[in-house]
């Protein structure tokens, strides 16, 4: 479920002047801009920016842009953009780190509807001329190059069907190659980046079910190489979502220095769609919320957008 | 009795591609038993003297009649069919029928745009409830595999805006793969697929240049013999050159059943480039037959209709 809080009516118009007014003049009013923003959809959001070009012939991204800075600036244009856009500039982002930050191309792969990453790949074009396969086939290399080509290349079949003769056989598969270590990289990415999300929960129930422990705990406690890495981050990815991201948020904020980058693109990215979920699994798991924890750790406008996006009245 | 001409008639209304439908009309029905017994003695494709004193139909002839009659109710089909539906049809056949098909899915993944590529894809999720990357690897266990999963999945951008030096040291990856490597293991050079299956066509048509500027021959030329590795590079950089070649083994004199439905389906989806290439080969006049050529004929001559 969102955690957004968005208001029964909703005037663009209204919302663009406002936002125009926070922007003139002498500072910026950033409290505005984040009861603004912090309150709408992407449907909304898009309509606000329309509405803001409309009437003062300016883009409001580049406005926000040029008036806000650092986390929080960062933080206001992903939420502002569409949420394929955002999560092609997100790819983006994480493809030309001097060393790529697999695990966010993973995680937009494989943590978005089939439909919804046609339509980041379709965004990533628009934006870079270029494909997003393109981009992360140059950036990579070796096993994690053939995982994560075949992550982004994916599109799946969304039905309910299941094979279990299938799911028997694959769990087998990903049990040899988890137990032995020595794994069949071809037949793991053939499984992982071609069957559908049910299948894979079928597939990774019967794993747990023959192994009394689920594939992800196996394997855990390796440190590794980064193909490894991406194969676990893409495993629980695809097996349980929502884990994964209460996970993303505990380490980003655990950390001797928050790490406000994963920690602005998990809220960013779930806020409209799973981030109660996610605070649930966190109180259970660290038994403080996910506000307080937040709450702790970041500061100013940064924090006030954050706390707005996980449902925090204001 | 049934005169020769009318043997020869018979004989010719199935010896092309279609069937000469207004011919066997006039011959059947203007013959009593009499004739029709010489026709079928007369006939030895088709018939065969039985030890129990009749004419026995040749049931591989037959069969392959069958074809024939056939075509044009595929060129209906091909036709008619919304073009997601038609290509995620022919794909799922070519991976059912083996190997010798696979230039079909190389076809409907490397000459169709990245946007008709994706809807073939959709609309193979809802034809056969599994996506197209799924079955091939289930049914496809040769090398060929993953550069045919790399074809189906690409999603390629569609611009202008080449880096041409990428391009050229592309080129040059390729031609040391080709000329260095073992040539039997280029399915399996990783960066040789890569290149292939995610580059945008106007950049593999600019690294087609350059090989053939920098090596003295062209990438094709390079491949010759490497099936459907020579599909790929061919539909994606020179289609024409490809579409030319599928259409002349159609009309060849011993072509087989496969390469003569080739024309069907080559003539049906790719009748404005037809118009526009201007490369029908002439024979197609001559060989086909019947409404099956009426339906080939007219569907060049309207080739530009938009």
């Amino acid at each position: 479920m969102a955690t957004i809080d968005v208001p029964e009516q909703v005037s663009v118009l209204a919302d663009a002047e406002a936002l125009r007014k926070a922007c003139k003049g002498w500072g910026t009013d950033e409290k505005a801009i984040i009861s603004v923003l912090g309150h709408r959809n992407a449907v909304q959001r898009k309509q606000i920016r329309l509405a803001y070009e409309d009437l003062y012939q300016e883009d409001l991204i580049k406005r926000l842009e040029s008036e806000l800075s650092g986390d929080f600036e960062k933080a206001v244009y992903r939420w502002i953009l569409d949420p394929a856009d955002r999560d092609a500039v997100l790819a983006n982002v994480a493809i030309k780190k001097l060393s790529p930050d697999h695990h966010v191309i993973v995680e937009i792969s494989c943590t978005r509807s089939p439909e919804e990453l046609l339509a980041v790949r379709r965004a990533y074009q628009a934006r870079y001329k270029h494909s997003l396969e393109e981009d992360v086939a140059a950036h990579t290399k070796g096993d994690t190059r053939k995982l994560l080509v075949s992550l982004v290349s994916a599109f799946r079949y969304d039905g309910e069907e299941i094979n279990t003769r299938v799911a028997n056989s694959e769990a087998k598969i990903l049990h040899e190659a988890v137990k032995d270590k020595e794994f069949n990289h071809e037949e793991i990415i053939r499984i992982l980046s071609t069957r559908s999300k049910m299948q894979l929960m079928a597939t990774f129930n019967r794993y747990r079910d023959d192994h009394g422990t689920t594939i992800t705990k196996n394997l855990e406690g390796d440190s590794g190489d980064e193909f490894l890495k991406t194969l676990r981050a893409t495993i629980r990815c695809l097996n349980d979502p929502k884990k994964y991201f209460e996970k993303v948020l505990r380490n980003s904020i655990r950390r001797v220095g928050t790490d406000e980058d994963a920690l602005t693109r998990v809220i960013v990215t779930r806020a409209e769609k799973d981030l109660k979920d996610i605070k649930e699994l966190y109180y259970k798991r660290n038994s403080v919320s996910l506000d307080q924890a937040v709450a702790k750790d970041t500061s100013g406008d940064y924090k006030a957008l954050l706390l707005t996006l996980l449902g925090k009245e204001d | 009795m049934a005169l020769p001409v009318d043997i020869e008639a018979l004989d010719k209304a199935f010896s092309g591609i279609g069937v000469d439908e207004k011919s066997l009309i006039s011959i059947l029905t203007n013959s009593n038993e009499e004739h029709k017994k010489s026709l079928r003695k007369g006939s030895s494709k088709l018939f065969i003297e039985d030890a129990k004193g009749f004419e026995r139909s040749d049931q591989s002839s037959i069969k392959i009649l069958k074809h024939q009659f056939k075509r044009f109710r595929d060129a209906v089909m091909l036709s008619i069919l919304h073009p997601w539906e038609r290509d995620a049809r022919l794909i799922e056949k070519a991976i059912r029928k083996g190997p010798k098909h696979y230039n079909v899915i190389v076809e409907m993944a490397c000459t169709r745009s990245s946007d008709q590529l994706l809807g073939a894809r959709k609309a193979y999720h809802s034809l056969f409830h599994h996506s197209i990357e799924e079955h091939l690897v289930t049914h496809i266990k040769g090398r060929e595999r993953k550069l045919l999963v790399a074809l189906v999945s690409a999603y390629r951008f569609d611009g202008p805006g080449v880096n041409e030096d990428v391009a050229k040291s592309e080129a040059q990856i390729l031609y040391e793969a080709i000329n260095n490597g073992e040539k039997n293991k280029l399915l399996d050079h990783e960066d040789a697929i890569m290149i292939l299956a995610t580059r945008s066509k106007q950049h593999l048509q600019a690294l087609y240049q350059h090989y053939n500027q920098s090596y003295d021959k062209t990438l094709a030329q390079d491949l010759e013999g490497e099936g459907i590795l020579k599909d790929t590079v061919e539909c994606l950089c020179t289609p024409q050159t490809y579409f030319t070649r599928v259409l002349e083994a159609a009309v060849k004199e011993d072509a087989d059943e496969e390469s003569k439905r080739a024309l069907t389906r080559v003539i049906v989806t790719q009748k404005e480039q037809l118009v526009k290439e201007g490369f029908v080969p002439n024979k197609i006049q001559d060989i086909l037959l019947g409404l099956y050529k009426d339906f080939m004929l007219a569907s060049i001559a309207s080739g530009d209709i938009k």
